[in-house]
C-alpha cells in the first residue's frame, strides 16, 4: 500500500514527462491532424503568416481518388506487400538461426554476435550497402560468372515488372479475398481447438465473403472512375533482402532467448512420452514461442509501415517501385512545399500504424489483468 | 569536501575567464552562408569566402554547409529554419522559379532591383538571364555562376571506331542508334529520374524551338497541345536506345559508362566535364568532346546558383556586402573556374578557365538563353516535385497522351497555368 505523500511524489515525478509528452507528442499529433484539413498557404507554404483555409477532408479523398496521387495509392499498396514480406521472412530467418543455434557445440557466441551484428548499422549505411550490391551491372549479378555461368539478368531495383496487378478501382473485391483468407486460417485453428461455436461463426462470415467474391458484386462499386493497375514490384525483393538481412538477427536473438527459456522438464516429459525430436520441436517449443512472435511482429511491423531511410538509401526519391508513403510524405512537405498533403500522409500514417500497435496493446493489457 | 569546494571554484573562475576573453575577442559582425556546397565544390566557396573577408576583415564567416543529395537535404533545413523564424544570412539557391515560387511568393525575399542599379549589373548580365531571374514586382538573387544544361558528352576516338559522327539532330541520332546496338554499345546512356528529367528538356527545347518552349513556362503552351505530346513520343523513342537500369545509376555513374566505352553519347550539365577533368582525368578535347544537345544548336540552356536577401536576416549590412562580393567580376572569376561553371557577367575574364568552360562561356554570350526545368529555373518546386511522378508514370508506361494529360494536371496545380 502506497501512503499519500509517496503517491503525490509519485504523480510529481511522472508529471513533467506527462507534460512533455502532452504537448510534444499528442499536442503536434493534433496539430498535424489540423493542419491536414486546411491547404496551409495555398502556393505560399513558407510565409511567415500563412493564408490558411479550412478545406475538410478534401486531403484526403484526394490522396485515395486524385488523379496525380497514383504515386501515394501504389506507396499503400508497396508498404503492404513490404511489411507482409519482411515480418514474415524475419520471423522465418530469425527462426531457423535461432534453432540451428541452440543446437551448436562450439561456436554459439561467435555466430550470435556475427547474425546480431548487421542490426547496429544505421538503416541509411545497410541501403547504401545493398543499393551497390544490387546494381544491376556488378554486385550480384557477377556472382554467377565467378562458376562460369553466365551472369544474371534480373534487374533488381530498377526492374519495372509486376506481378499480382490488380486494379485500384476494385480494391474491396480483393479486400475481401485477403479477409476470406485471414478468416479461413482462424477457422482451421479454431478447428483444431475444437470451439464449435466460434467455428460456426468464421464459417458463416467466410460464406458470405465467399457469396460477394463469386457474385462480383463489389465490383460495381468503383473507387475511381477509371482503371489504375497496381500490384506487386518485383523492385521490392531487393529491398526486402536488405531488411530482412538487417533485422533477422533481432529476431533470432529473441528466439534464442525463448528456446533457453523453455524448462528443460517438458521437453524431457515429451521425451518420456514417446516424442521424436522434431515432434518435442514443433509440439512444445513453437507453441512456447507464440508470445515473441506476437512481440516481434509489433515491433518489425511498425518498423515495415514507418520505413523510410532504407528506401532513401536504396534507390532514388523518384523511384515509384520501390517508394513508400513516408518517403512521399517527406517529399511533398519538404520538396513540394504541400505541407498540408504531408501532413495528411502522415495522419493516414498514424492510423495505420495504431491499427497495428492498439490491439496488442489492449490484449495485453488485458492480459495482464 | 573542501578540497573539493576549493578545486571547483577554480574551475569556475578559468571557465569564466575563458569565457570574457573569448567575448571580448569576438569581431563585430557576423554573416551566416548557407549552401550545400560541400565535397568537390567546397574550395570554390571557401575562395569566395577568403575574397570577401580579406575586403571586410572585422566580419566572421560561418560556412553552414548541409551536404548531400544536390541540396534535397539542405533545402528541407533551410525550410525548417526560415519557418521557424531562424533565417541565415543569404542562402544559396537556383536562380528562378525555385526561388521565386518558394520564397518570393510568400514574402521572405528583399527586392534587389536598387543594388543592381548601384552595382551597374543591368549592363553586364544578359537579358535573357535577368528576364528569368525577376518577375514584375523586382529581381530577387543575385547569380553567381551559370551551368549549361544542353550539352552531349562523347569520347571522340570511340565514335571512330564505331563509325559514327555526333548527331546535330535527334532524328540523327535515332537513325545511328541500331548500328551503335549492333555493336553492344548503348547509343544514350541514363541515369536515375531526375537526370531522366535532364534529358527531356533537351528534347523539348529541340522538338519545341526556344520560343515555344519559354511559352509553356509562361503558361502560354498547354500541355495537352500536339506539339507537346510529341515531344513525350520523342522522348519514348530515344529512351528506348537507353540502359534498362538506368534507375539505380547516379549521372556520375552514366558518364562512366561513357568513359569506359559502354555508352556512346550522355547528357548532362556541364558539371560532367569538371567530373571527367579533375575526378577521371580524361582532358577537354583530347580526352573527351561535347557539343550542343542534338536540335538545340545556338541555344543556351541556363541554370544559376545564386544569392538573395531574406526579409529579417540577422546582418543585413554584412549580406549587401556579400550580394556585392559575389556580383563582381573579381569574386565570380576567383569562385568560377575552382566550381567548374562560367560566370554569368559578359565581362568575364575568360583566360583564367579551361577549354570546355571558354567554349561554354563563348557559346553563353552569343546565344538564346533559355532556363533549365530539371534544375530549378522555369519551374517552382511544387511543379518539379509532382513532375518528378509524372516522368516516372512514363517510364513505366511510355504513354505520351497519359503523361500529357498528368503533366496539364500538375501544371494547373502548381499555378503554372491560371
Amino acid at each position: 500500500m502506497h501512503t499519500r505523500r509517496e503517491h503525490l511524489a509519485a504523480i510529481v515525478t511522472i508529471l513533467p514527462s506527462i507534460i512533455l509528452l502532452g504537448i510534444f507528442v499528442y499536442g503536434f499529433i493534433a496539430n498535424s491532424i489540423y493542419m491536414s484539413t486546411t491547404d496551409w498557404g495555398q502556393t505560399a507554404a513558407m510565409s511567415l503568416d500563412p493564408q490558411i483555409e479550412s478545406v475538410g477532408l478534401d486531403n484526403y479523398r484526394d490522396l485515395f481518388t486524385g488523379f496525380l496521387n497514383v504515386r501515394f495509392r501504389q506507396d499503400l499498396v508497396n508498404m503492404f506487400f513490404f511489411t507482409l514480406l519482411f515480418v514474415g521472412l524475419s520471423l522465418l530467418v530469425g527462426l531457423v538461426l535461432a534453432t540451428i543455434i541452440d543446437q551448436l557445440f562450439w561456436g554459439e557466441t561467435f555466430f550470435r554476435t556475427v547474425f546480431l551484428y548487421p542490426m547496429s548499422l544505421s538503416m541509411v549505411v545497410t541501403g547504401t550497402i545493398w543499393r551497390w550490391i544490387l546494381q544491376p551491372r556488378g554486385g550480384i549479378n557477377v556472382l554467377p560468372t565467378l562458376i562460369g555461368l553466365p551472369p544474371g539478368k534480373f534487374l533488381w531495383l530498377s526492374s519495372r515488372d509486376q506481378r499480382l496487378v490488380f486494379d485500384w478501382s476494385h480494391l474491396l473485391h480483393y479486400a475481401c479475398w485477403v479477409l476470406l483468407v485471414v478468416l479461413a486460417i482462424s477457422a482451421y485453428s479454431q478447428w483444431r481447438q475444437g470451439k464449435k461455436g466460434r467455428l460456426a461463426w468464421h464459417l458463416v462470415i467466410c460464406g458470405v465473403l465467399a457469396g460477394l467474391i463469386a457474385s462480383r458484386v463489389l465490383t460495381r462499386l468503383r473507387l475511381l472512375p477509371y482503371p489504375e493497375m497496381h500490384g506487386f514490384n518485383d523492385a521490392l525483393w531487393g529491398v526486402v533482402i536488405a531488411a530482412v538481412w538487417q533485422m533477422s538477427g533481432y529476431t533470432m536473438a529473441l528466439y534464442l532467448a525463448g528456446l533457453r527459456t523453455i524448462p528443460s522438464e517438458l521437453r524431457e516429459a515429451a521425451r518420456v512420452d514417446g516424442g521424436s525430436e522434431l515432434q518435442i520441436y514443433r509440439y512444445v517449443d513453437l507453441p512456447l514461442l507464440k508470445p515473441i512472435t506476437a512481440s516481434a511482429i509489433v515491433i518489425l511491423g511498425h518498423i515495415a509501415l514507418k520505413i523510410f531511410d532504407l528506401i532513401f538509401a536504396i534507390s532514388s526519391p523518384d523511384h515509384y517501385p520501390t517508394s513508400m508513403p513516408a518517403v512521399t510524405m517527406f517529399l511533398k512537405a519538404f520538396r513540394g512545399n504541400e505541407l498540408a498533403v504531408g501532413s495528411a500522409i502522415g495522419v493516414i500514417l498514424f492510423f495505420i500504424v495504431s491499427l497495428l500497435i492498439v490491439p496488442y496493446l489492449i490484449v495485453s493489457f488485458r492480459r495482464e489483468e | 569536501m573542501k578540497r573539493f569546494c576549493l578545486l571547483t571554484a577554480a574551475f569556475c573562475v578559468v571557465l569564466v575567464a575563458t569565457l570574457a576573453v573569448a567575448a571580448a575577442a569576438a569581431p563585430q559582425g557576423k554573416l551566416e552562408i548557407f549552401s550545400w556546397w560541400a565535397g568537390d565544390e567546397g574550395p570554390a566557396l571557401e575562395a569566395l569566402i577568403a575574397l570577401y573577408e580579406a575586403k571586410y576583415p572585422e566580419v566572421t564567416v560561418i560556412n553552414a554547409t548541409v551536404t548531400g543529395g544536390a541540396g534535397v537535404h539542405a533545402k528541407a533545413v533551410l525550410k525548417t529554419r526560415m519557418l521557424g523564424g531562424d533565417p541565415p544570412d543569404s542562402f544559396q539557391v537556383h536562380a528562378g522559379q525555385e526561388l521565386i515560387g518558394t520564397w518570393v511568393v510568400a514574402q521572405r525575399m528583399e527586392d534587389l532591383t536598387w543594388l543592381f542599379q548601384e552595382e551597374g549589373w543591368f549592363e553586364v548580365f544578359p537579358e535573357d538571364l535577368l528576364a528569368l531571374i525577376s518577375t514584375d514586382e523586382g529581381i530577387w538573387s543575385v547569380p553567381v555562376n551559370i551551368h549549361r544544361s544542353n550539352v552531349m558528352y562523347y569520347i571522340p576516338e570511340n565514335l571512330k571506331k564505331w563509325g559514327v559522327e555526333p548527331p546535330k539532330t535527334w532524328d540523327e541520332f535515332l537513325a545511328i542508334a541500331p548500328s551503335l546496338q549492333e555493336q553492344g554499345v548503348i547509343p544514350l546512356s541514363l541515369g536515375e529520374n531526375w537526370t531522366a528529367i535532364h534529358l527531356w528538356e533537351s528534347v523539348a527545347l529541340s522538338y519545341l524551338g526556344p520560343d515555344k518552349y519559354d511559352d509553356l513556362w509562361e503558361g502560354k503552351l498547354s500541355w495537352t497541345s500536339p506539339e507537346v505530346v510529341g515531344v513525350w513520343e520523342l522522348f519514348g523513342r530515344i529512351l528506348e536506345y537507353t540502359n534498362p537500369d538506368a534507375p539505380s545509376l547516379s549521372w556520375q555513374q552514366a558518364t562512366d559508362m561513357v568513359v569506359a566505352g559502354q555508352a556512346a553519347f550522355n547528357i548532362m550539365g556541364d558539371w560532367a566535364s569538371g567530373y571527367m577533368s579533375v575526378t577521371l582525368g580524361v582532358k577537354p578535347e583530347e580526352g573527351y568532346g561535347w557539343a550542343p544537345s542534338p536540335g538545340t544548336e545556338g541555344v543556351f540552356m541556363a541554370l544559376s546558383d545564386s544569392f538573395g536577401l531574406p526579409v529579417g536576416c540577422p546582418n543585413r549590412e554584412n549580406t549587401i556586402a556579400w550580394l556585392k562580393t559575389i556580383g563582381s567580376k573579381e569574386g565570380q572569376d576567383t569562385f568560377n573556374p575552382l566550381k567548374g561553371s562560367i560566370s554569368p557577367r559578359i565581362d568575364s575574364d575568360l583566360s583564367k578557365y579551361d577549354v570546355y568552360l571558354q567554349s561554354a562561356a563563348r557559346d553563353y554570350q552569343s546565344n538564346r538563353i533559355v532556363g533549365s526545368l530539371a534544375h530549378g529555373t522555369v519551374a517552382n518546386e511544387r511543379f518539379m516535385n509532382d513532375f518528378a511522378t509524372v516522368m516516372d508514370i512514363f517510364l513505366a508506361n511510355k504513354d505520351p497522351q497519359a503523361a500529357a494529360y498528368a503533366a496539364q494536371a500538375v501544371a494547373i496545380q502548381s499555378g503554372l497555368v491560371k
